[in-house]
């Protein structure tokens, strides 16, 4: 059937020529949440947003671009453009403006950036956003650039003022030293004579053996906020008058109401109103309990004419059949079909992944206040500029008109970046329902963001090879079949001769040498919302090539470290590098506790390298129970160690945790999961201890906030076959073993 | 609608709600006080964690009617000698990720460190496991629970 979109996909495709999504650069294999998007010519235009925070220069402030404000109290506040849900970005980027700054970490602080695409657009994405794990990588020279133009011009303030050459002033820790005259100032003291000067065209950066704070530990700016229950999340923003609205939405993808009663609800005390949107039925009222129970009360009948009816096994039978034969070429190397067709033995592997829920702690939510002539949005927004637009169109307005308030966001994984802006979308509906008369904030419940689709798609890999007389690989064939993240979406540009890069990353650039090589690719149409998912594609495509791979070597009687890097050879030193390291770590090949084994897997995802090992033993339950996890990481220069291992230890759990345990499933249409109760989670109890070494390297920073996850579920599957010889080849684990 | 005085964060605050409304939506819409968190609403993640006598409980399953007369103490208030040990080692392991669920596992830490004060590896387990993490911090969580019995005990 037709790919299905429930939610507004057609409101953000708007009609005409200027305000058409149109692609401006394809993402290359491998580049995941690389979005070339060119922007409609009216977000370009600088937002009022910027204008208020120009303001703020007015009230003494210096604000020489638009990221550093320096108040007369010497707080530096550096407004940041990606969103923080975890990942570091508040630290990182405003280490990098610190550290040209040289200024002294207790006087920085982070704000987010307002919306506006032309001052904070992602430079790898052209659009305002963040993902792809790519926010120190597309922050490094421009972050630094802003705090050293802004050193230059306290400096060039202090000359002036002190009649002495610019050149003979130092500054360091946030002082402004003369030496020779013995003065020094804190930047306080010059920001309003700085703010009067012109912006240095140019300016030099440091050596990075100059570096005094990127690579360091400094402390993260909003772990104390964090430990006091004083962060704010969209969950705690209010307004005055605010109705917080529920929405029922229909119980298979794609159905729509039919009718509704809600002669009930009404009666629910709080309850302010009732109003079929394009979502489902928005229950409005004062507070989530009264909310809540006036949905209970709700009697709808959906037509589901429309709806995506199969199951999650029907579905996997299908896919299986088409992972039979070869789908569209992805990579073609040498004659992997000729050789296979005569060796004398082919290993065969099938492998099913199931559809996996982001489910972030905070349960997604966004509060919108409109009227006639703009609107102003409070919400965890991952891809503010899609978010501006979305709202915009919903509410007839101009782009600029929407200001965007993001918040922290209680997780994400992928989930808060719709390129259909479905969670603005649905507040926005919401809003305009009932005629702009109160703000509304529109919140789902834990059952609404597990049954609420927008999931990591179900695929199913096939995969054969040969072994040549000396044990090396003959051939490697393998066969995606999953659906297609970006069909349908207004970023559908990314997809190149029918091939969606995000499903076929990760399989298509192995390391290894691979002399008759084919991948390809089947995109199946099914009516299930699907996202990226922390990852993306390597979610599965690390799991299915690190564990056939390793599967082969030991049928080849190769060692599993030794074996990859001899297939590596010379032509992938940073994917050695990572490999070598984690085998030093672990002390590979020496001693292992009764009843353990350990297995390994490395893989390259955002440019950044990763190599696990995992220390796994069977559980009192039959599954496995993992133990320890030495990781080694290669992500160019490192900007904060403690927030890189962070990430590490963050991503193994979430790879871990949903490998083992989790899958939505559905029954004729209806996802069968509702909460963490059958959605299972991974606990403190199931948590590994990890080890991180972080690789030495001079290489431009990448990111960490994914590329910890896709080689944790491929290492436990490899050492529970070093265990028990099972393979596991359908995830989660549970399903399959214990 | 009835009338429902509760003891909370050391004062007393009158209320008018549905008897059943979880105290977690009192805390939150009635009250303010948006510190703790709603995460899934059956007592399966813990985000919601207050202290109810001192004891760590899910305010989203307890109705506020349960709990007249008891003392809650909720993030924003909760004071004392463990609170502090247990909010500095947060604040110097750098737990937090995302830190929506962590009020929850900070007032569940300090219910545990407040009963022992030298938990074990399956104190910990036993005390944390109810408080879920999808950032998985558990690690550090781990950690500056011990850091903070070292502080205690220092």
């Amino acid at each position: 059937m037709r790919f299905v979109f429930p939610e507004h996909t057609a409101e953000v495709t708007p009609a005409g020529p200027d305000r058409r999504f149109v692609l401006k650069s394809l993402a290359g294999a491998g580049a995941g949440l690389v979005l070339g998007l060119q922007l409609p010519s009216t977000a370009q235009a600088q937002s009022g947003a910027a204008a208020v925070i120009k303001g703020e220069g007015a009230a003494g402030t210096f604000a020489p671009n638009a990221f550093v404000r320096i108040a007369p109290d010497s707080t530096v506040t550096v407004l940041i453009k990606h969103i923080e849900f975890g990942q570091g970005p508040f630290t990182g980027l405003a280490t990098l403006v610190a550290e040209e700054l040289d200024a002294d970490w207790g006087q920085m602080r982070a704000e987010h950036a307002p919306a506006d695409t032309a001052l904070y657009k992602n430079t790898a994405f052209g659009l305002q956003g963040t993902g792809g794990s790519t926010a120190i990588a597309n922050s490094y020279e421009q972050m630094r650039k802003a705090g050293a133009a802004a050193r230059a011009m306290l400096v060039t303030a202090a000359a002036k003022e002190w009649g002495v050459p610019a050149g003979e002033i130092s500054v360091s820790k946030g002082v402004i030293v003369h030496a020779q005259s013995g003065r020094s100032a804190s930047f306080g003291a010059f920001a309003a004579a700085a703010a009067s000067l012109p912006v240095p065209a140019d300016v030099k950066l440091k050596d990075p053996a100059q570096f005094s704070l990127i690579g360091t530990d400094v402390p993260k700016l909003d772990s104390a906020a964090k430990s006091a229950g004083k962060a704010q999340f969209t969950m705690d923003a209010t307004r005055p008058g605010m109705l917080t609205c529920l929405i029922a939405r229909p119980d298979r993808f794609g159905g729509t109401v039919k009718s509704v009663d809600d002669a009930e609800a009404r009666k629910v005390p709080g309850v302010a109103d009732v109003r079929v949107i394009p979502q489902g039925v928005a229950v409005y009222a004062k507070g989530y309990f009264a909310a809540q129970k006036a949905r209970e009360a709700l009697k709808i009948e959906w037509d589901n004419s429309r709806a995506e009816t199969r199951s999650t096994d029907t579905i996997i039978a299908e896919y299986q059949k088409l992972a039979a034969s070869p789908g569209k070429p992805v990579t073609t190397t040498g004659d992997a079909p000729g050789v296979l067709a005569k060796a004398a033995k082919v290993i065969e592997a099938e492998y099913v992944f199931p559809y996996l829920a982001h489910a972030p702690m905070e349960p997604l939510d966004c509060l919108i206040e409109a009227r006639e002539d703009g609107a102003e949005v409070w919400a965890g927004s991952q891809l503010q500029t899609i978010d501006q637009t979305v709202v915009a169109q919903i509410l007839g307005l101009r782009p600029e008109e929407v200001r965007i308030n993001t918040l922290f966001a209680g997780g994400s994984f992928g989930r808060r970046a719709t390129p259909g802006g479905d969670m603005v979308a649905a507040a926005a509906e919401a809003v305009k329902a009932i005629g702009r008369k109160q703000p509304v904030k529109v919140v789902w419940s834990r059952e609404d963001d597990i049954r609420g689709g927008y999931y990591r798609p179900l695929n199913v890999h096939r995969l054969r090879a040969s072994l040549a007389a000396d044990g090396t690989i003959a051939a490697w064939e393998h066969t995606l079949v999953g659906q297609s993240l970006l069909e349908g979406t207004p970023l559908a540009g990314m997809i190149k001769d029918g091939i969606d890069p995000t499903t076929v990353e990760g399989a298509n650039d192995l390391p290894y040498a691979l002399a008759n090589m084919s991948v390809s690719v089947h995109t199946p149409q099914v009516g299930v919302p699907v996202l990226w998912w922390r990852s993306v594609g390597h979610t599965h495509t690390a799991y299915s090539t690190e564990t056939f791979l390793d599967e082969l070597l030991a049928l080849a009687g190769k060692d599993a470290v030794a074996g990859r890097l001899a297939l590596m050879g010379d032509k992938h030193p940073r994917h050695a590098g990572v490999l070598k390291a984690v085998a030093e770590m672990a002390d590979w090949g020496g001693p292992v506790p009764d009843g353990r084994a350990r297995g390994v897997a490395v893989h390259r995802s955002f440019n950044s390298y990763v190599a696990q090992i995992a220390e796994v033993s069977k559980g009192s339950d039959g599954a496995p129970r993992v133990h320890k996890v030495w990781c080694a990481v290669d992500c160019g220069v490192a900007v904060n160690p403690n927030v890189i291992a962070a990430q590490m230890e963050g991503g193994i759990g979430y790879g871990l945790g949903h490998a083992l345990y989790a899958a939505i499933t559905m029954k004729d249409g209806r996802v069968v999961e509702s909460n963490f109760d059958a959605y299972r989670s991974l606990r403190i109890n199931e948590m590994p201890e990890v080890a991180v070494r972080i690789v030495k390297s001079a290489e431009a920073p990448t990111g960490v906030g994914e590329p910890g996850t896709p080689p944790i579920a491929p290492a436990v599957a490899n050492a529970w076959a070093k265990l028990t010889g099972e393979r596991v080849r359908q995830l989660p684990f549970v399903k399959t073993v214990g | 609608m009835a009338k429902t005085t509760l003891k909370l964060n050391g004062s007393t605050r009158e209320v008018d709600v549905d008897p059943d409304m979880p105290l977690l939506w009192v805390l939150r819409d009635e009250l303010q006080l948006t510190g703790t968190k709603f995460g899934c609403g059956i007592a399966q993640c813990g985000a919601c964690t207050v202290h109810i006598d001192g004891v760590p409980q899910r305010s989203c399953v307890t109705p506020v009617s349960a709990v007249e007369g008891q003392e809650i103490t909720t993030i924003e208030a909760v004071t004392g000698k463990v609170a502090d040990a247990v909010k500095a080692a947060w604040i110097g392991l750098d737990v937090p990720q995302c830190g929506y669920c962590q009020s929850g596992q900070i007032m569940s830490a300090i219910g545990l460190l407040t009963e022992n004060g030298k938990p074990t590896d399956a104190d910990i387990d036993e005390a944390m496991t109810g408080n879920l993490c999808r950032c998985a911090t558990y690690q550090r969580i781990r950690l500056a629970i011990k850091d903070a019995a070292q502080r205690l005990a220092g």
